[in-house]
């Protein structure tokens, strides 16, 4: 199981919750599994974002593996100047 | 996975490889080539900075002597409005290709709607005089207020507004982080403070304008040599914008002089690409300075509205900011980035962020070194400025209770790993600057910043030569210093000399795919995957050595740049050097060469201190910086010198943000100062010598502890001299820039 932390704008389609607890083994599954549970939640997510997992954040993100026990928060995809 | 490791290379200051052809002046920049048969390609613009294209003719430009082709929309592909990674973030093609040649509307003076090639440039001038444009003008937006008012006349009639649960006039997106229940911690507090901060349209000022050359061959291939930062991303566009396969291009990379994030996308590359398949000749375009300001990406102006609650020893309760950025004519301001970096170097159990991407009849804006973090930083630090006067706490002092540490929550959800926030702080506390005497109408401001860093895609490949040198190859254009510093990781690896490990950066089609050069990352993520290169090409050396001693390679060690048999393998063979090996590669197996290719993770994120002392000249307004210093976490700095650039380039481009850079538009929506003498950048005779101390708070994401260090040196320095000047002159400014007019306006209100 993963702890996802669910973002403010996506709240209302989680009943409010911050924080739910899925099975997923990567980013693509745990989107999967949250749109099975709370229907829409891919859609209002969109494929432009990134993930932080442990802490670290990660673009374009979608096959990243998920370890056991993991925390997953998503994040606008960002651009950078340098 | 940071290693502890005593360095022969890392941490000095070779001198760069592309250091003497720079500084002679023979190294090729973007508009330096040319060709015998070549077109000069020329871009129509906008006269207006919000109308209807009702029509275009371009047949009187055709019939012109020497015009070879004419481009407008029509010729380019209708895309869908969809999102496409170019590397860093993700474009929307659609609006890309509209910024390129606007379709049905321009949306900015400026704005391009046709490009010519011609035989000469002055020929591709006159035929842009002969293009006849019908035009029904529209009102043009040209501010936050007039983009939200209720009934603003709107840029993009489809435009919904993402995030929000009704539609918004001109706002693309509204995002929201939340945490805790501010309203109620504000209640507990000892003192609530409310301000709104205003920072104006900016630009990057590289140097060296945009410039490309294309080339169509028989086969169909068309091959771009421009500056870019990226040049997988201007192939991933221009393919996109034109509906070519990737293998229709190639793109070289010149070097490049600045780009700070504005040579993160693209303009004129897809139109020479264009008018070359149309004439099979190579074609030329060069953006003049002007081309630049008008329709070139800045960064946007913005209005930031933050709050925050503290108890009397200065422990912040809670906070809440609300963040307007404009975005220029199509959505994607950075205002997330914004809404993530506002609050992020301090510990906050309450806040509600709140940031709005809102579109105007104004240049789209691009990437500017740490984009969106400037602006936020500047209310953040401002407030926090104030907090301290009010509450008669020193201001480092009131940072470092609240600073954030390993292990706090950042308020876009993660926890932070190991970082340096409090370890800036106490060095710039330390700094004999923080205890200098001011004199009369001088004041110290101190500000932080933050930045994320990137990591993404790289790919590295190292050839040995037969004399046990190296050539590093990435695809990387070289912006602050990369080369030498991925050329000293890679030596540090081998344990050869720094100057017998040759940089290279290579094209689209001679190195593996790898992300712009952005976000922080070359150091960082080119630099893990040259580390990794380098250490494939050891394996082979042991193996090598294994093949030439008739042993087993787990027997054979890699030590200072030498394999000598693994203590207590009971092998007794001198050390043989990499030269050595090299020499022998041919009857060993075969030429040694490593590669590496990945997606870079753990990116340690930067902070940065900055003090500042101005002196104020009451009568004329005007502000001079008298001393600046700057403290950064580089976790580990492969190259001093490097850094320390980074971080003075950023304070010098920071204080040219906050005392006198801005677009300054007319009510048409056209640009006034579109040259580097009415937009005043700092020049050298403008600044002191600003002073550097490297904070190195190993990142535990990358073997050596690197973090990069481009982008978080421009974030402190708006607030670091608005706070200076408010300590100099007891007033407070809280829109930028705060030039003499707009400072003396203020001291007579202050006085009056």
């Amino acid at each position: 199981m993963i702890q996802v932390a669910i973002p403010s704008g996506l709240r209302p389609l989680t009943g409010g919750a911050l924080r739910v607890e899925i099975a997923a083994r990567d980013v693509r599954g745990a989107v999967a599994a949250l749109d099975a549970r709370f229907p829409g939640f891919a859609a209002a997510l969109g494929r432009s974002f990134a993930v932080a997992i442990d802490g670290e954040i990660v673009q374009d993100a979608w096959h990243e593996p998920l370890p056991a026990g993991s925390e997953l928060h998503f994040l606008p995809a960002l651009a950078g100047g340098a | 996975m940071s290693e502890a490791k005593k360095f022969r290379w890392v941490g000095t200051r070779p001198i760069r490889h592309d250091g003497v052809d720079k500084v002679t002046g023979r190294a090729s920049f973007g508009a330096d080539l040319s060709f015998p048969d070549m077109l000069w390609g020329r871009v129509l613009r906008s006269p207006h900075a919000h109308a209807r294209i009702a029509g275009i003719d371009t047949s009187k430009a055709l019939a012109l002597p020497g015009v070879k082709a004419v481009v407008t929309a029509a010729d380019l592909p209708k895309l869908p409005s969809v999102e496409a990674g170019g590397g860093e973030g993700a474009a929307n093609m659609r609006d890309l290709s509209h910024n390129v040649l606007a379709r049905d509307k321009v949306l900015y003076h400026g704005h391009a709607l046709a490009a010519v090639a011609a035989t000469s440039d002055e020929a591709a001038e006159q035929a842009l005089a002969a293009i006849e444009v019908v035009y029904e003008p529209l009102a043009p937006v040209l501010s936050i207020d007039a983009a939200l008012a209720p009934g603003a006349t709107l840029l993009h009639a489809e435009l919904r507004t993402r995030g929000a649960d009704a539609n918004l006039p001109n706002v693309a997106s509204r995002i929201v982080f939340s945490r805790g229940d501010p309203e109620a911690a504000f209640a507990a507090a000892d003192i609530v403070l409310e301000r709104s901060f205003e920072t104006q349209t900016v630009h990057q000022g590289y140097i060296e304008p945009h410039a490309v050359v294309a080339r169509t061959n028989a086969d169909g291939q068309s091959v771009v040599w421009c500056c870019t930062q990226g040049p997988f991303m201007v192939r991933a566009y221009c393919a996109a914008v034109l509906g070519l396969e990737l293998s229709q291009l190639k793109v070289i990379p010149s070097e490049i002089g600045g780009g700070f994030g504005g040579k993160t996308t693209v303009y004129i590359e897809p139109l020479a690409v264009l008018l070359s398949r149309k004439t099979a000749r190579p074609v030329k375009m060069v953006m003049s300075r002007e081309e630049v300001f008008r329709a070139t990406g800045p960064a946007g102006a913005a209005r930031v509205l933050v709050k925050l609650g503290a108890k009397r020893d200065g422990r912040l309760v809670a906070g809440t900011a609300r963040l307007w950025y404009e975005a220029g004519a199509f959505p994607g301001s950075p205002v997330q980035a914004g809404a993530m970096t506002v609050l992020a170097p301090y510990a906050l159990d309450h806040f509600l962020i709140e940031g709005f991407d809102v579109v105007v009849n104004k240049p789209k804006t691009a990437a500017y070194r740490a984009p969106g973090a400037p602006q936020a930083a500047f209310a953040v630090e401002s407030l926090l400025d104030e907090l301290a006067q009010q509450l008669g706490l020193d201001p480092i002092e009131l940072r470092l209770a609240n600073a954030a540490t390993e292990g706090t929550q950042a308020p876009y959800g993660p926890r932070f790993k190991k970082i340096g926030m409090v370890e800036t702080l106490e060095a710039a506390r330390a700094h004999p600057h923080y205890h200098a005497p001011l004199g009369p109408n001088q004041g110290r401001g101190v500000a932080v910043g933050f930045w994320f860093n990137g990591g993404m895609s790289s790919s590295a490949e190292l050839h040995l030569t037969e004399a046990g040198s190296a050539v590093v190859a990435t695809g990387n254009p070289d912006i602050g210093g990369s080369r030498v510093s991925l050329a000293i990781l890679a030596a540090e690896e081998l344990g050869i000399d720094v100057q017998k490990v040759r940089p290279v950066v290579g094209d689209t089609e001679s190195v593996g795919y790898t992300d712009m050069t952005g976000g922080s990352r070359v150091t960082f993520a080119t630099g893990i995957a040259v580390i990794e290169a380098a250490r494939d090409v050891v394996r082979q050396l042991r193996a090598r050595a294994a093949k030439l001693w008739d042993c087993d390679p787990a027997q054979v060690a890699f030590v200072d740049g030498r394999c000598v048999p693994v203590e207590g393998s009971g092998l007794a063979r001198e050390p043989l050097s990499v030269a050595e090996i090299a020499g022998k590669m041919g009857s060993t197996g075969g030429p040694i060469n490593g590669q590496a290719q990945l997606t870079a993770r753990g990116a340690g994120p930067g902070f940065a201190t900055h003090l500042c002392d101005v002196e104020v000249d009451r009568e004329t307004g005007r502000v001079d910086v008298i001393r600046y210093t700057a403290v950064q976490d580089a976790g580990r700095a492969v190259h001093p010198s490097y850094v320390e650039g980074q971080m003075q380039g950023g304070a010098a481009q920071g204080v040219g943000w906050a005392l006198n850079e801005e677009y300054v538009f007319d009510a048409r929506g056209v640009l006034e100062n579109p040259g580097f003498l009415d937009y005043r950048m700092p020049v050298a005779s403008d600044l002191p010598m600003i002073d550097t101390v490297v904070v190195e708070v190993p990142n535990p994401g990358h073997p050596y502890g690197v973090r990069g260090v481009g982008e978080t040196p421009i974030v402190p320095p708006l607030a670091a001299v608005a706070n200076a000047v408010a300590r100099a002159t007891g007033v407070r400014m809280r829109a930028l820039p705060i030039s003499p007019p707009r400072l003396l306006a203020a001291l007579g209100g202050g006085a009056a």
